[in-house]
């Protein structure tokens, strides 16, 4: 009503946002230029195929703004021509959110045995186990997988890999 | 065989049913099919199948330009005057980077072109052959969509889908790229049947509620405005007879944006003129004073709204577009409706007969007698002279020699293209061509190219600046081998005017590489193309000079030297508010701080 400034209302909010894209080639980047070249947030950005009989692939990207540019970065997926559907999964009710990491850990006697007992209490797998390292792989929440890596830090960490957020909304209903 | 929807053509489809084709000739043949008459390009390695195709046919015309930018901006101008999506065929590598400005323009612009891209053969692409470009990557910000086909047998349905996208939702250029070996391949010609995108399926029928809650709100309101943009233009001619009908029934005043001129008449009394920031002070004023303002076609832009926190406070805001990313972008709306201009026109006009609104619409005489009291103001007045020519003057004796001649207008960018949207008054859709969203100087001599193309007969101006003029001046030479009757009308005053009045508002008068120095002799420079050249000086003898150039069978620059050190009046000046104009003769301050400098 007003005609305020937009881009400096409210607070800034983290949003969960799932895409179903036509599975072709370009369209990533498609999605990721959008992002770089409007200059809006990309904290973490997933994309596979998830249907190949229809030949779409699922991207979430989470992402941060106010609630203005929340909605411009739904509205400027939604027209780009290979974009089916965009859904914002942090407004639109309940849903799940899960990452992937992979810990390497290397050390040997007492490191080791520690960093195997809280891998147990994370319900880290061993996926790869040498004499002197394990490889953990972990699935949870953003802040567990930090949590955990930062444990880790301590007892011989080497390196990780992580993936993005990938998330579905509860109940029974396909986006 | 596929292709059985369509119309034209019949007796070609029959011919190669089951052939086998080059995918040079299935380019050929979806044009064709697709209606296609004009072609504006330019050849190179990359393309020479295709051109060879296009040798051996007589249905598509094929446009030499002398620069592929040329070629893009001519085929806007022609899409913009028929409505019809204009096509470029360029080659690979510098072909393509040089068509970048003209698809970003259209971009923009929201001007609906296919253009087709040589490229590579797909064994070479990614090895850095000789004039390879990765123009699916270049092009990808600056197309509405793009494509690389890489499998000859996709590429009927690949141009018939480009022609979807480009001309369904809001419009926009799409880039179709096309490997060489794709081209000389042979395959069956098949098409798959449907016409359309997979997917792709823009809304174009607004929500029932959100149109009547509109139409009320219009209808209560006391200060009315109606701000239409080039959405109405895009929409069709039938969009701004609806715009009419309804800005009539309702009695409500009218503004448009640059984009937008001639979407309403300009000799009506309900236009405002122009808005934005060299826009009229009625129309600013009224809109930084409306109660209701009913945005259609039209997207806020940072040239119309002015400072943005002060943009027309306390009015209800209803905006009408096609593209839901255009809606909340820069300024709140209360009422959004997502939806082609015309199909909204069309039910907000039901709506407005089916609830009987004009008898629930408080008297709106207040409200148009401020507007007339803005109008006395006389905002674009100036102070003419007997010495130089004016060029305020300049285009209004335009206006006078044009006047009922339907006239094309195609402008550059800077003062002239200001002053042309002043004071040149367009009653059609379809009959203005300018850049308004990029702001590409050299735009316009194309642009007048295009339109003139598909207008033979009528007349076709670029209206210029002695510094636009030269950054597509080579086009002269496409205008001398058509003979296409376009009339250059340079606006002369041997500066970037624009820049100019910038340096002189705000940095304290230095004039950093403004000045046009080293001006070609431009009577000269037409002569050379085998065109007629004029020049015109001395007031007194403005008007009969106009008027040889527009009767001139054939084209004519007409290098028309202005006065010099002349401001474009009014002028919203850097981080000022919308309702904050200064008028010629004002005193002028710099900006206020470093943020309003920044806000160009």
């Amino acid at each position: 009503m007003d005609g305020a400034n937009m881009k400096e209302i409210g607070p800034i909010a983290r949003h969960t946002i799932s895409v179903i894209v036509d599975n072709e080639a370009g369209v990533l980047a498609r999605v990721i230029g959008l992002f770089s070249g409007r200059g809006y947030n990309i904290e973490s950005l997933t994309v596979s195929t998830v249907d190949t009989a229809h030949e779409t692939s699922r991207i979430t990207v989470v992402t941060s703004g106010t609630r203005m540019v929340i909605e411009q970065i739904k509205a400027q997926l939604d027209r780009l021509v290979p974009v089916h559907k965009v859904a914002d999964l942090t407004i639109e009710g309940d849903y799940v959110s899960r990452d992937l990491a992979l810990v390497k850990v290397a050390g040997v006697g007492e490191k080791r045995v520690e960093a195997l007992r809280l891998a147990e209490a994370f319900r880290a797998q061993v996926v790869d186990a040498s004499r002197d390292s394990f490889v953990f792989e972990l699935t949870g929440a953003a802040n567990k997988l930090d949590a955990f890596v930062d444990l880790m830090s301590e007892l011989g960490l080497v390196e990780v890999a992580r993936t993005g957020a990938v998330a579905l909304a509860r109940g029974s209903d396909a986006l | 065989m596929a292709s059985t929807d369509l119309k034209e053509n019949k007796a070609s489809d029959d011919e190669q049913t089951g052939t086998a084709m080059s995918g040079a000739q299935m380019i050929l043949k979806a044009l064709t099919d697709l209606g296609v008459d004009t072609i504006f390009g330019y050849p190179g390695g990359a393309v020479l199948p295709i051109y060879d195709e296009i040798f051996k046919q007589d249905k598509i015309k094929h446009i030499l330009v002398r620069h592929e930018q040329g070629a893009v901006h001519a085929a806007e101008g022609y899409a913009r005057t028929t409505g019809k999506p204009g096509v470029v065929l360029v080659t690979s590598g510098p072909g393509a980077t040089n068509a970048v400005t003209g698809l970003t323009d259209a971009m923009l612009d929201s001007i609906p072109l296919i253009c087709i891209t040589g490229q590579v053969a797909r064994h070479l692409i990614g090895n850095d052959a000789f004039q390879e470009a990765d123009t699916v990557g270049i092009t990808r910000p600056c197309t509405k969509h793009n494509y690389l086909v890489k499998e000859t047998e996709h590429v009927p349905d690949v141009i018939y889908e480009a022609f979807y996208v480009a001309t369904n939702g809001r419009p926009g250029p799409v880039v179709i790229d096309m490997p060489k070996d794709v081209q000389i391949e042979k395959a069956e010609y098949k098409r798959s049947g449907h016409q359309e995108h997979r997917t792709y399926r823009p809304q174009v029928d607004g929500d029932d509620a959100a149109l009547r809650k509109a139409a009320r709100a219009i209808a209560a309101g006391v200060r009315p405005i109606i701000y239409s943009g080039g959405g109405i233009i895009n929409a069709g001619p039938e969009a701004s007879e609806l715009l009419t009908e309804f800005a009539k029934m309702a009695g409500i005043p009218v503004t448009s944006t640059l984009m937008g001129l001639g979407g309403f008449p300009a000799s009506d009394h309900q236009f405002l003129g122009m808005l934005g920031m060299h826009g009229t002070w009625e129309a600013n004023h009224a809109m930084h004073d409306c109660d209701v303002m009913l945005a259609i076609g039209a997207r806020f832009d940072d040239r119309v709204t002015g400072r943005i926190d002060a943009f027309s406070p306390g009015s209800t805001k209803i905006q009408v577009d096609i593209d839901l990313s255009s809606i909340n972008k820069n300024v709140a709306v209360d009422i959004p409706i997502i939806a082609d201009a015309a199909s909204a026109l069309r039910s907000l006009i039901k709506i407005w007969k089916e609830e009987k609104l004009s008898a629930n619409q408080p008297p709106l005489v207040a409200w148009w007698d401020q507007i007339e009291r803005w109008r006395m103001k006389n905002c674009l007045s100036y102070t003419d002279s007997d010495k130089m020519i004016m060029p305020q003057k300049a285009l209004e004796r335009l206006q006078h020699h044009i006047e009922g001649k339907q006239a094309i207008i195609a402008t550059e960018v800077g003062q002239h293209q200001m002053w042309a949207a002043q004071f040149l008054k367009f009653d059609k859709p379809n009959h203005w061509l300018t850049s308004g969203g990029l702001g590409t100087m050299g735009y316009g001599l194309p642009a007048a190219i295009g339109a003139q193309i598909a207008f033979p007969d009528r007349l076709c101006i670029d209206v210029s600046g002695d510094a636009s003029f030269q950054m597509n001046l080579q086009e002269l030479g496409t205008i001398s081998q058509y003979n296409l009757p376009v009339k250059i009308f340079i606006m002369n005053n041997e500066y970037m005017g624009m820049v100019r009045q910038w340096q002189d508002l705000s940095y304290d008068g230095r004039r950093s590489h403004s000045y046009s120095d080293s001006l070609p002799d431009f009577e000269k420079l037409a002569e050379a193309y085998g065109i007629k050249g004029m020049s015109v000086e001395d007031p007194a003898k403005l008007d009969e000079t106009i008027k040889e150039m527009i009767e001139h069978d054939g084209p004519v620059l007409l290098d028309c030297r202005v006065a010099k050190i002349e401001n474009c009046f009014p002028m919203v000046p850097a981080g000022a508010a919308h309702n904050e104009m200064l008028l010629a003769g004002d005193v002028i301050d710099k900006p206020k701080d470093d943020e309003a400098l920044a806000v160009v």
